[in-house]
């Protein structure tokens, strides 16, 4: 019999400082980037430092998580990050991570990669080793620093942050209740080996694969649980831009006020494998006990992930104030030129020197 | 600097893994194997522990950098500082996600984890802690734990006889 109290014990969240607006990209490649923006909910994207990559974001996020909870690094079984921007191609993010928190060596690591869902994969793997009693704390990381090709649509939105999640039996948080998957092989998004920038199918990301996926998952959710949208106080889908999320918010039948903490790409853009868990970081610092969460991530290629989550009353005793709240991400930043965003992205020639 | 090189000084670099004389309580960064500035150093033979640096401190001084070090060039201008940790240990470290004309004397800052450089496109990439100021994103290895219960006195660590 499955440990049905196992949940989120933690969660910490980290999107670097820079951010470039929509309007900015737009006037290097003669397109009105302002109504491109206006078309994608996008009023800025966050852009990481030069010495920022997926390490830093996310071992940044998972020092916030482990405070907040004051979890002893030594406790942690299991450290997974998904993302689609690990700096080596060969050599774990997880093991780096893992070292700069303190949780090595007693521990399972690995590195997830499944376009934008490879956070929530991470969140499934934990929560069969913590309800198994395998191990008592799984931490599982969703960060990315994705890039678009200059001039494509996908530089509007790809951008960059990260989030991490303490699951575990005690202290939880949040119970997940249920999680269920809806996976197919679609192909609206890739990468190939070798390749700099990804490639999409352009309107196919639509229909056929963001729409599908998460509605069939979520639909499956319904069923899995017994619930209907009026049983969520809140819903988290994952976002590559501001319009999808809400479209399919809509179409299931769910309310702007269902929708609102869930909703952060708007203001720091698409940060792939974080976008659903930073989505739900938000609505952790603003959810009470006793509401219940929708989360449905989505990757391309392509498959959904949804968890239905419950508040408790351990939130009282969850120190959320260490730390940065998520709206202090969505708020603050500095915007930065199109030449310096292209220096910092790397979009620069700068020879064999 | 060679890749082992590096593999050894990570648990200082990543998580400011410094030591302390249990005999006076004085605090190391980079650790030590003996306490030079206790009167009973001789007792400190095999008494050094290892301390783990909260990551908070302030500047003590710093420079703006325009001539960058290898590796350092899309970073220009950035600020160097030599930061006082509340431990006491004096370190140096790269002021971040702030412009060069706010870093002061006195910044209260905290460490956070970056990229320090990589060794080419093709080479090992080495991370470890710099600075940021204190109210901006960005957590040391413990930071937040201000808030705790200050260690037993005996073992709490005299900034006044930390040296760097």
């Amino acid at each position: 019999m499955q440990n049905m109290n196992a949940g989120i014990v933690s969660y910490g969240v980290y999107v670097p400082r820079y951010r470039i607006t929509p309007a900015e990209i737009g006037q290097v490649w003669g397109v009105d980037g302002a109504a491109m923006g206006q078309g994608l909910n996008i009023e800025r994207k966050s852009v990481p430092a030069p010495d920022e990559d997926t390490i830093t974001i996310s071992t940044e996020a998972l020092r916030v998580a482990l405070l907040r909870a004051k979890i002893d690094p030594q406790e942690i079984g299991a450290l997974y990050v998904g993302s689609e921007s690990h700096p080596y191609a060969v050599k774990p993010t997880a093991t780096i991570v893992a070292h700069a928190v303190g949780a090595t060596p007693h521990l399972t690591a690995a590195d997830y990669e499944f376009a934008c869902k490879a956070g929530t994969a991470a969140i499934q793997t934990c929560l069969g080793l913590v309800r198994s009693e395998m191990i008592r704390y799984g931490v599982a990381i969703g960060t990315d620093t994705s890039q678009g090709a200059p001039g494509d649509a996908l530089e509007y939105s790809a951008s960059a942050g990260g989030g991490a999640l303490v699951i575990g039996r005690e202290n939880v948080i949040a119970t997940v209740n249920h999680t269920v998957s809806y996976t197919t092989d679609t192909p609206d998004f890739w990468r190939r080996e070798g390749q700099r920038y990804p490639s999409h199918g352009g309107r196919f990301t639509g229909e056929p694969a963001y729409f599908r996926h998460v509605s069939e998952c979520a639909k499956s959710m319904f069923q899995a649980a017994g619930t209907t949208t009026k049983d969520y106080t809140h819903v988290v889908f994952h976002q590559p831009n501001g319009k999808f999320p809400r479209r399919i918010g809509t179409q299931l039948g769910f309310t702007d006020d269902q929708m609102k903490y869930g909703m952060v790409t708007p203001r720091i853009g698409n940060t792939y494998s974080a976008a659903a868990l930073i989505g739900l970081a938000n609505v952790l610092d603003h959810a009470k006990p006793g509401e219940r969460i929708l989360v449905v991530g989505y990757g391309s290629g392509a498959g959904s992930d949804a968890f239905d989550l419950t508040v408790t009353d351990a939130l009282a005793g969850y120190n959320r104030s260490i730390g940065l709240p998520v709206q202090f991400f969505l708020d603050g930043g500095v915007e930065l030129s199109y030449s310096v965003y292209a220096k910092f992205r790397g979009k620069i020639d700068m020879g064999e020197a | 600097m060679t890749i082992a090189r590096f593999w050894r000084e990570t648990p200082r670099r990543y998580n400011l893994g410094g030591s302390r004389c249990s005999v006076c309580t004085t605090v190391y960064f980079p650790p030590r194997t003996v306490c030079p500035t206790c009167t009973a150093h001789r007792q400190s033979l095999g008494k050094m522990e290892p301390f783990q640096l909260s990551g908070e401190g302030e500047v003590v001084t710093f420079s703006i950098v325009h001539e960058p070090a290898e590796g350092f060039e899309m970073q220009v201008p950035y600020a160097l500082a030599i930061v006082k940790a509340v431990e006491g240990p004096l370190l140096t470290g790269q002021v971040v996600n702030v412009v060069p004309e706010e870093v002061k004397i006195g910044l209260k800052v905290h460490a956070t984890f970056r990229k320090l450089r990589e060794e080419g496109a093709a080479g090992v990439i080495h991370y470890g802690y710099k600075f940021a100021p204190k109210e901006e994103a960005g957590t040391g290895p413990r930071a937040g734990r201000e808030a705790e219960p200050a260690p037993t006195p005996a073992l709490s660590p005299d900034p006044s006889r930390a040296r760097a």
